[in-house]
């Protein structure tokens, strides 16, 4: 954790008066006003917002693969301008290498900057345990289900080691069932293995058993309606008294889309 | 799946045992075609057995026919991959070489690899060089033109997980480009095999000193039908041997895709 010159903490993730506006042969058509958003180490901050309210577009500029219209992110006190291996993605679409095994997913980054054999067997090896693929290392993603694939992205990612990891509604292909157990996952890897996540989901349940903090969209054009904190101690029970409270509460204030 | 095995294989040998009856029936039983013309089955298995190591009548064996043919047919196949391949590659990822090269290439393109025999034979001879030039000629267009579909397969978002491991763009193309093309490079391949072999005989046809289509010319000027026979046959079966070996060889290369 960083501090400025003041001694204030600096965020992991920070993004100031973000703006994206599309221009196309109808128009312009801003998606995303003056947001203003900021993550601390270790804190699970999930975007949550309708439909198509612009949550993806706001994930791939404060990772970097996106460029604002106008504002500005900062990660850890530094202008974001291009992607980087501090801040990992897991993608809606998984997007796996289905030429390379399961390690060879998991070890690509390290070996793309050239990390040495040894590092990267044994680094590749303890995430591939964490998400619990142990004994399917040298299987080719074809052979996984839709939500051993979403592990192997999750190991992927967190095996590089980014200081913040975007997860853009990882789950949202698997069915209701597998659903359900891979939240109970990331919440456990995220326990194990503490790091800054910023989670994007339309999906209220998810939302509310995860975050530490919401930040709930409004619709397009989008910018941040409200903000949860929270408290629920974990791991958290879908059916318990308070957590329904607090999804009434929260969806009672999403926008409500067509 | 066994069974179905059996019935497929049956069908296959039934299909040759049929067509090799109808021939037996046209000629050696019911003698509808003068035995001049169309040699029996019989006749031509037995052409083809003495060809072995018969030099007559035209100054070499089988063997040696269908060696110097394979000789021209490999080498201006080799250099149309060595060649072809890379720069499809290199023409679908990078828009400078493709603007450069295109023009050129969408000229020379419809050209059949037949039609350079007239040049290359005036150029080179009717040696090694003129008909290793037309089968490059054939053979090149399929390497440049799948090799080049195949980068642009790329899928975007797998670039983008490339650029968030900070991989250089050099690496996007080793580690993400190529491995998508390369089941279309393969594809390709095989099919430049088919066009370097169709060549190779059409080129030995017109102008030779030896080779399979050389004998097949030869025999027709003294009329020795089964002759002909024999060297359609052995260009049919190198064909065959050819295509088990680059199937072979793209089981090696290409993992992981159904």
């Amino acid at each position: 954790m960083q501090m400025d010159s003041k001694g204030k903490l600096i965020p992991v993730i920070e993004g100031r008066k973000i703006c994206k506006r599309f221009s196309s042969k109808r128009g312009e058509k801003t998606v995303l006003e003056d947001i203003d958003l900021s993550v601390s180490e270790n804190e699970f901050v999930v975007l949550f917002g309708p439909g198509q309210c612009g949550k993806t577009t706001l994930m791939n500029i404060l990772s970097g693969l996106d460029v604002p219209t106008s504002g500005t992110v900062y990660c850890d006190g530094e202008i974001v301008q291009r992607p980087a291996p501090e801040r990992g993605v897991v993608f809606q679409a998984m997007a796996l290498f289905p030429w390379l095994t399961v390690r060879g997913n998991v070890a690509y980054g390290l070996k793309a900057r050239g990390v040495p054999r040894d590092e990267w067997m044994e680094r590749s090896d303890y995430f591939i345990k964490l998400v619990g693929l142990e004994g399917f290392e040298d299987a080719y993603i074809n052979r996984l289900s839709g939500g051993m694939k979403q592990r192997v992205g999750i190991a992927r990612a967190y095996c590089n080691d980014p200081k913040v990891l975007f997860m853009d509604e990882p789950f949202s292909a698997l069915d209701a069932q597998t659903r359900y157990m891979m939240q109970d996952e990331i919440a456990r890897i995220w326990e194990t293995e503490k790091k800054t996540v910023v989670f994007v989901t339309n999906n209220i349940e998810e939302a509310v058993f995860l975050a530490d903090r919401i930040i709930l969209l409004t619709n397009c054009p989008s910018h941040v309606k409200k903000e949860y904190r929270i408290d629920l101690p974990r791991p958290r029970d879908y059916t318990s008294r308070d957590f329904l409270l607090l999804r009434d509460e929260i969806t009672k204030q999403m926008d409500s889309t067509l | 799946m066994d069974k179905r095995k059996i019935i497929s294989a049956g069908l296959a040998i039934l299909s040759i045992v049929l067509f090799i009856f109808i021939w037996y029936l046209c000629t050696d039983v019911l003698e509808l075609v003068p035995a001049r013309t169309l040699p029996s089955p019989e006749k031509v298995l037995d052409s083809f057995i003495k060809k072995f190591h018969d030099k007559n009548p035209d100054g070499g064996t089988l063997i040696e026919h269908t060696l110097a043919s394979l000789q021209v047919a490999l080498t201006g196949y080799l250099w149309a991959i060595i060649i072809g391949v890379p720069l499809g590659i290199f023409m679908a990822w990078n828009r400078n070489v493709d603007k450069f090269v295109r023009p050129l290439f969408d000229l020379l393109k419809p050209i059949p690899g037949v039609a350079w025999i007239p040049l290359m034979i005036v150029i080179f001879g009717i040696g090694i060089k003129s008909k290793a030039a037309v089968v490059f000629c054939s053979a090149v267009v399929p390497c440049i033109l799948n090799s080049y579909t195949g980068i642009k397969q790329s899928k975007e978002v797998h670039m983008w997980v490339a650029r968030t491991f900070g991989a250089t763009r050099l690496q996007m193309l080793w580690t993400v480009a190529i491995p998508t093309a390369l089941p279309h490079i393969m594809t390709g391949i095989r099919v430049a095999l088919s066009s370097a072999w169709v060549a190779i005989v059409a080129a030995e046809l017109l102008g030779s000193t030896k080779g399979l289509g050389f004998m097949i010319q030869q025999s027709r000027g003294i009329y020795r039908t089964d002759i002909i026979i024999v060297g359609m046959l052995a260009i049919g079966i190198c064909g065959i041997i050819l295509s088990i070996i680059l199937s072979f060889i793209e089981h090696l290369v290409v993992k992981g895709r159904k």
